[in-house]
């Protein structure tokens, strides 16, 4: 019984891991094909001083800061809840 | 040529400099006395927290190219220069998801033990320490300074082609990999202490090197860790305090100094530009960066100094949000520098452009925040080499030969006396060996050692952590293919080829492997695991996961 309980769970987190991983991959990923291939628009300044470029890219370090406080949140709340209840068995 | 108390010894750089030392090896005298066993001399002892364990992840991780080089390249380059800020700190949300914690629970000291835990262990070690002195070895070279060449850096390329050992056992010719790299650094260590102070370039580099080995030998993890600490408070404090006395002049708003740069020298300071001239390169570049930070042997090795996984947990988000406000204090004193002291003086003292936040450091507050700063510098310099030293002495000693020479019987004593021996011979080595060869073209090898990192170790560590079905020859496989690969493309890019060999065509169009060699690492791992299957590996699958998923072990 424990052992399908840790197998589920270690689905979950795996599952949890690559979704995030993947998220941070395609917002990064997504950041380098615009400077790559719309120089223009990554250019064009929202107000003067503020391109869309400066904007994007220190919106890309926030996501990073907010995917790890999803994960972190996630962890200590559910995933140490369960590691806790399966070896209380 | 402006003027400059730039490459003078001022008084205040000095006492600065003096001070770090004298605090530095204080720590190290102290830690000395606490560094017994190997658990202390490679993991502090398991004492770390997380988030002491976070800001010396950020000492690890900020180096002297990460604040001198990428505010060079915003002052000189405008927006391109973020690419790097940013490509750097998106590895750390991979590291918290898919390795920091597996780390903690399956592994010891490096990250062979997790990949060989259920494998056979003399290849997969093997295979481990000669890519991880691979990426300890460029990485060292890359540290220090960029574009401060002038010798080719063919000499070291074509030595390392015919070192680099195919056979996994080769473990005396990944020495001297290393050593030959660890020149490279000693050698921009040198011209950038000579820069930054007017140290003659032998004495700076005998000075690195001897206090580099002082903080390791005696002091192990426990002495790194803390110099550590204290390099990352001071760099985030120094850029900080430069990032404000900018702002302070453009009513605390970055968006003015932006328009201000805009206005001075065109819109296109806003804008993607030169560098990123081929989208593919980029992409590639970009790969690399985010996928290599999760497989730094430096910054692995960090993982074994926390008591459990919810420290390491802890450990990472500290550092991504230390290293995250770094990069964007980088913005404004890059743009800082740009509008404050201007694309030509900078060029003026260094082509490359190292020299940016040092200026921008005089014009705000004169020569003794200019003493600060370089200061700053040299402790970030001191702070890299001695945690790379530390890695590589650790694939040497507690990889090759406690697991493979000596089958993982060692007792005590000698395993110490062995990382020990280890640490001597590499910083020993560096100092020699840098003070015989000068200059070389580091430019690229940032980007190469990421690029290795995520080719060789990081398809190493996921499928051993994730794949029921990973076998010894496909983790030998993965490592050497993915780490080969990469130093091959880089041999037959544009930078070696044509930059530096001086060839019309390069034989392969990227300068950045990445986009190639990280698939084919993966690659290969998959497919010869799937040729090899190895019934012991399988079984032991369920006992590791877990271990890794319900802590257990030390």
């Amino acid at each position: 019984m424990q052992e399908k309980e840790l197998e589920a769970l270690v689905a979950e987190r795996w599952r949890m891991a690559l979704t995030l991983t993947g998220a941070m991959l395609l917002i990064y990923l997504g950041f380098v094909l615009l400077v790559a291939y719309a120089k223009g628009f990554m250019g064009s300044q929202i107000v003067p001083g503020l391109s869309w470029g400066i904007l994007l890219g220190a919106l890309v370090i926030v996501s990073a800061w907010v995917l790890n406080w999803i994960y972190t949140r996630w962890a200590n709340t559910y995933y140490d809840e369960r590691v806790k209840r399966i070896l209380g068995r | 040529m402006p003027t400059t108390a730039l490459g003078q010894p001022n008084a205040v750089s000095i006492l600065f400099f003096f001070l770090f030392i004298a605090i530095t090896l204080g720590i190290t005298y102290w830690a000395a006395k606490r560094t017994k066993t190997t658990e202390h001399f490679y993991a502090a002892g398991r004492s770390i927290t997380g988030f002491q364990n976070g800001l010396a992840l950020s000492g690890d991780y900020m180096s002297a190219a990460s604040f001198l080089g990428i505010a060079g390249l915003v002052a000189l380059s405008g927006f391109d220069g973020l690419l790097y800020s940013i490509g750097f700190l998106v590895g750390w949300p991979v590291v918290m998801f898919l390795i920091a914690e597996p780390l903690r629970n399956l592994g010891k000291y490096t990250f062979a033990d997790v990949v060989a835990y259920r494998l056979r262990q003399v290849p997969v070690r093997s295979a481990a320490a000669i890519s991880t002195l691979t990426v300890v070895a460029l990485y060292l070279i890359a540290e220090p300074l960029r574009n401060l060449g002038k010798y080719t850096f063919a000499d070291v390329v074509a030595y390392r082609l015919r070192q680099v050992p195919v056979r996994s056992a080769a473990a005396i010719s990944t020495l001297t990999v290393v050593a030959l790299y660890l020149i490279a650094q000693m050698v921009g260590a040198g011209n950038l202490i000579k820069l930054l102070f007017g140290l003659p370039y032998e004495t700076a580099v005998v000075l690195v090197g001897v206090v580099m080995i002082l903080y390791v030998l005696f002091g192990g993890m426990v002495a790194t860790t803390w110099v550590q600490i204290v390099k990352a408070v001071l760099l985030l404090g120094g850029a900080l305090l430069l990032a404000l006395l900018v702002l302070a002049r453009f009513g605390l708003n970055p968006i003015a100094l932006f328009h201000e740069a805009a206005l001075k020298y065109g819109d296109q300071v806003l804008a993607p530009g030169k560098l990123v001239a081929n989208p593919i390169d980029t992409v590639s570049l970009g790969l690399a960066l985010m996928l290599g930070t999760a497989g730094l042997p430096h910054i692995l090795m960090r993982f074994y100094t926390v008591p459990d996984a919810k420290a390491a947990r802890t450990s990472v988000t500290w550092a991504t949000l230390f290293i995250g406000f770094f990069y964007l204090l980088t913005f404004v004193i890059g743009f800082g520098a740009m509008v404050l002291v201007g694309p030509d003086p900078i060029k003026a003292i260094d082509k490359g452009g190292n020299m940016a936040a040092p200026l921008l450091a005089e014009a705000l507050g004169g020569t003794p925040f200019l003493g600060f700063i370089a200061a700053v510098a040299f402790a970030t310099i001191l702070a890299v080499v001695a945690g790379l030293t530390l890695s590589g002495a650790a694939a040497l000693s507690h990889d090759l030969w406690v697991n493979v020479i000596r089958g993982g019987h060692a007792p005590e004593a000698e395993q110490l006396r062995v990382a020990r021996m280890a640490t001597l011979v590499l910083g020993a080595l560096a100092i020699l060996l840098g003070i015989a060869f000068k200059g070389q073209n580091v430019a690229f090898t940032v980007g190469l050692a990421f690029a290795i990192a995520a080719s060789g170790n990081l398809p190493a560590i996921v499928y051993s952590v994730f794949w029921r079905g990973f076998t010894t020859a496909g983790a030998v496989a993965a490592i050497l293919v993915g780490t080969l690969s990469a130093v091959v493309l880089i041999y037959l890019s544009p930078t070696i080829q044509v930059d530096i060999l001086k060839h019309a065509a390069p034989i392969f169009p990227l300068k950045n492997p990445g986009i190639v060699s990280i698939p084919l690492g993966f690659l290969a791992g998959w497919l010869v695991s799937l040729a090899t299957k190895e019934k012991e590996a399988e079984e032991k699958y369920l006992e590791v996961e877990r271990r890794l998923h319900l802590g257990g072990g030390d």
